[in-house]
């Protein structure tokens, strides 16, 4: 009932703000019914958690054998919590933007929400294959039309890309569905697929390179920059806080627990994979002046230590990369919400043109500064606790024969980030106010909202984890159990 | 046997249409009622009405496959009809005439979705062949046209020379015409009969516009006044699918394995080419016509997988894909210019044109929740099915990618450029239809099997 009420409530909205053409109602609008998601995703996961409310199942195509069937577990709460929280909070920070036609704005934004959560909540592999595609669609739309200059070819490359890696992985799915024992597109039935070793050699790949392409792991990480850059940031702030998230979902839910053999097998490679771009992202990052492509650059470093902890198998690290699905997305919406405020007010992201915002603006300050803080990981902040459990399982881990000099790569790009994220403060908040900074005021009273609900979450978690740790905690342990099982 | 005959007689009934009334709208409204009579006759075919009990001999064999295609054949021929219909006035003065034609050819394809004899899919290629080199003629006074039309009946009646050729092998070797007998006992390819297969398959690739057969295609789909490519590049494209699968299901289905790897090789071919070149067209009418090759390459996969998969999917495929060419075509008949230019912001002006065509686009790419996911979905799944082609299944994907950048080329126009306002007649009946088309295409995306299950459901259940 619940991850149903989740697809359709944003996606009737959706469709009904089409014909809304005032911009104000159409952002009243778009607001409450993200509100209303919010409501239903906490209430199912605190209030209605029987199984009953949780899973839906409806036949679809019977004769493929494949259904409507959606379930929530432990991993899929918190991210479709995170997308709950995080539009209406997109939509009350970026209220005072402006765009041309408002209407299919919001209503493609909210049709994106549809996608997002469907893919989170989808346990019949070709439901979570649809939904995969349909969150692109109207992300192609809003990055094509309300971008920058060169919107158009970079959407496009961005959508080739993920294209190119979601037909491979409908290879892999068509293959496995093939030889599942009762030719169904069910979780349940791909968990049973037992495929020889080097079949899931190849077919780790097909999926892999799907995930890779979303996540998005060195060398497929070139879309992602430039789209972060052009896109309008209320749109970024999506892409890198929640759809992202849907490649390590995708891997930690439809790759690890189906292909088993192959990824212990091919681990190594793909964490190696991860630890480049790791390192290679944070050291572009520190080079960069404008502040969307420095945070850009830092997420792809923070999305490669995910896969890392991923494809170097262990529990806790699993556990860890979940807690930090979470937490990224919150702390990434949270940076993007300081750069759109700086741009919106300055007109230029370039961190050399800014400087002494400090003393002209503290509360947007210190907001940036917790929110960066919190990027690197800093204790009692809640990237800390994700971060500290997936080295933790790096460090641990059994299937790997390189996990140390992963760790200490690992580690290295973490003091990078230090490096960068510290760097960006002191130039833009520090130092010398230039002349485009001499008369800046300070935030809002909405934008100080949602930054201070952020802020409150972002200590909160990270001073008390153990909701979050618990409520993974059977998740982990079932896609753990079956990664364990299927070893030959 | 229902569609045979009554297309026939509608074809003569046009004919004389077009002596007895000048009112273009009554010949219009004689030809899309008759043609709905037509899908009328054809679907209690399938129920068992049989209206005409002729003893064929064994050289035709009407099974649910064939009928159902020829539902789908005609029905998108009715919506052709209904958006187009109106744009055939404008090619030249003989209305009446072009209808017939058009009927003649469904009776080609009612004849080769049912032929078990060679005579009889030598005939019906030829039934469809025919009125088609007239049409891509018809515009008269255009010297493309008439270009197009030698070039497509040269290289056609060629390409007829060798299926003759090698019908007459398969004769030699089995002493019939007739597709069970030189099925029967056949399980290894001699020098004979390999000779008879390949001049076989030569002959139904350039039909289906297979490289290296292809080199027709593009100018006789450029040339052809534009209403016409529209029915030439969807109906009967897919009907010699029908007509291809059948042949070499019927005739060498027992040793598929030894050929398979060669009808590979030419399906991945025409996905490459088709799609690479496509890439570089700067008309989309033009890009049009090599994206109706690189899909034949799609649709090549049922050849190359032949199973059940594959030939549900060959369906589908054709009413998929039929349904959003036809409808692209009939948005750029509005055009006068047809290059991607001339759609750059559409969508400003005509909102319905551009959202429809949109939805057009991405079937024809293969994106989720329309037909055209599903189309390739079958297929994919049927060569997965087989086993033994992988590596198509491979190109075949990438080939895909390679296509959305020629679909989303004219979106990117359609939506996020600027440009010389068009002036754009339009009723509200057509955008109407446009709408409904389009519907259709995002419902079947998402219950691909609720049209054919209701078919089933209402006649053998």
């Amino acid at each position: 009932m619940i991850p149903v009420l989740l697809i359709v409530i944003p996606l009737v909205s959706g469709l009904l703000a089409f014909l809304i053409k005032q911009e104000k109602s159409v952002k009243v609008w778009s607001l409450v019914t993200s509100l209303i998601t919010m409501v239903v995703a906490i209430l199912g996961i605190a209030v209605l958690h029987k199984p009953e409310y949780l899973q839906t199942n409806v036949a679809w195509l019977p004769n493929l054998n494949s259904n409507f069937s959606l379930t929530m577990d432990g991993m899929s709460k918190l991210l479709c919590l995170l997308t709950g929280i995080a539009y209406p909070g997109i939509f009350i920070a970026t209220w005072n933007s402006t765009y041309k036609n408002p209407h299919q704005f919001y209503a493609l934004m909210l049709l994106m929400q549809t996608g997002l959560l469907g893919v989170f909540v989808a346990s019949d592999a070709l439901l979570f294959y649809f939904f995969w595609e349909l969150a692109l669609i109207p992300a192609y739309f809003l990055c094509s039309i309300w971008g920058g200059e060169r919107r158009v070819a970079v959407t496009f490359k961005f959508f080739i890309y993920t294209f190119v890696g979601s037909l491979l992985m409908l290879i892999g799915i068509i293959w496995v569905y093939l030889h599942t024992p009762d030719h169904s597109f069910a979780m349940t039935s791909f968990y049973k697929v037992n495929l020889p070793g080097n079949t899931q050699g190849w077919l780790f790949w097909l999926f892999f390179l799907a995930f890779a392409i979303k996540i998005p792991l060195w060398p497929f990480h070139t879309w992602q920059p430039d789209t972060y850059e052009q896109s309008p940031t209320a749109v970024t702030m999506v892409l890198s806080g929640i759809m992202v998230k849907m490649g390590v979902f995708g891997v930690l839910r439809w790759l690890a627990p189906v292909l088993p053999v192959g990824l212990w097998g091919y681990g190594d490679p793909a964490a190696t994979m991860c630890v480049i771009g790791m390192i290679y992202a944070s050291f572009v990052a520190m080079q960069q002046d404008d502040l969307k492509r420095l945070v850009a650059y830092s997420s792809i470093a923070h999305m490669g230590l995910m896969g890392l902890a991923i494809f170097v198998t262990s529990s806790i690290g699993i556990q860890g990369v979940m807690i930090q699905m979470f937490n990224h997305g919150i702390n990434i919406i949270g940076m993007w919400i300081v750069v759109e405020l700086i741009e919106r007010q300055f007109g230029t992201r370039k961190m050399s043109e800014l400087g002494g915002l400090a003393q002209k603006a503290p509360g947007l300050a210190i907001m940036l500064v917790v929110v960066a803080l919190a990027n690197v990981a800093l204790p009692l902040t809640n990237a800390f606790i994700g971060e500290f459990m997936m080295f933790n399982g790096v460090f641990s881990s059994k299937a790997s024969n390189y996990h140390y000099i992963f760790m200490v790569v690992g580690g290295i790009s973490i003091i990078l980030s230090a490096i960068y994220t510290l760097n960006m403060i002191q130039k833009v908040f520090y130092g010398n106010t230039s002349s485009l900074t001499a008369n800046a005021r300070d935030i809002r009273v909405n934008e100080k909202f949602v930054l201070a609900v952020l802020l409150i979450g972002i200590v909160i978690m990270g001073v008390y984890p153990k909701p979050m740790i618990e409520a993974t905690k059977h998740a982990v342990d079932a896609i753990y159990s079956k990664m364990f099982i299927k070893l030959p | 046997m229902n569609a045979i005959v009554i297309s026939a007689v509608l074809g003569v009934v046009m004919m004389f249409c077009g002596v007895f009334t000048n009112s273009k709208p009554a010949v219009r409204t004689v030809a899309v009622i008759g043609l709905l009579g037509l899908i009328i006759a054809n679907v209690l075919d399938m129920g068992g009405y049989h209206f005409f009990n002729v003893n064929v001999r064994g050289m035709l064999a009407f099974d649910v496959f064939g009928l159902l295609f020829n539902t789908i054949a005609f029905a998108a021929t009715w919506i052709y009809f209904l958006l187009s219909g109106r744009d055939m006035e404008r090619v030249g003065v003989n209305l009446a005439e072009y209808f017939a034609l058009i009927f003649f050819v469904l009776c080609g394809i009612a004849i080769v979705s049912a032929f078990n004899s060679l005579l009889m899919l030598f005939l019906g290629i030829e039934i469809i062949s025919i009125p088609l080199y007239i049409l891509t003629g018809s515009d008269k006074r255009n010297l493309k046209s008439n270009e197009a039309a030698l070039k497509y009946f040269l290289m056609g009646s060629f390409s007829t020379g060798i299926m003759l050729m090698g019908i007459t092998l398969l004769y030699g070797v089995k002493g019939s015409f007739n597709m069970d007998v030189i099925r029967a006992g056949s399980s290894t390819l001699t020098p004979m009969l390999a000779a008879g297969l390949l001049l076989l398959l030569f002959a139904m690739s350039f039909k289906v516009s297979a490289v290296p057969f292809h080199f027709w295609t593009p100018d006789a789909y450029d040339g052809s006044p534009t209403v016409f490519t529209s029915f030439m590049a969807t109906i009967v494209k897919v009907a010699g699918f029908i007509a291809f699968i059948r042949l070499f299901e019927g005739c060498f289905g027992e040793m598929h394995k030894q050929w398979q790897l060669l009808a590979a090789i030419i399906t991945a071919a025409t996905l490459f080419i088709g799609n690479i070149t496509a890439v570089f067209q700067q008309s989309v009418k033009r890009m049009l016509s090599y994206s109706s090759i690189a899909q034949a390459g799609f649709m090549l996969f049922a050849l190359v997988a032949m199973n059940n998969t594959a030939k549900e999917g060959l369906i589908f495929y054709a009413a998929a894909y039929s349904l959003a060419t036809i409808g692209i075509f009939a948005v750029l008949l509005k055009m006068k210019d047809y290059t991607f230019e001339g759609f750059n912001g559409l969508a400003k002006r005509q909102p319905v044109l551009a959202a429809t065509n949109t939805i057009f686009l991405l079937s024809l790419a293969g994106i989720p929740a329309t037909a055209g996911f599903w189309a390739k979905f079958y297929m994919l799944s049927a060569a997965i099915d087989n086993g033994n082609v992988m590596w198509l299944v491979i190109v075949g994907v990438l080939c895909a990618a390679i296509s959305v950048y020629y679909y989303f080329r004219v979106i990117q126009a359609m939506y996020f450029k600027d440009g010389e306002p068009q002036e754009i007649e339009t009723s509200r009946s057509f955008k109407g239809l446009l709408i409904v088309i389009a519907a259709a295409v995002v419902l079947l995306g998402i219950f691909p099997h609720w049209l054919i299950n209701q078919l089933y459901s209402f006649f053998y259940l």
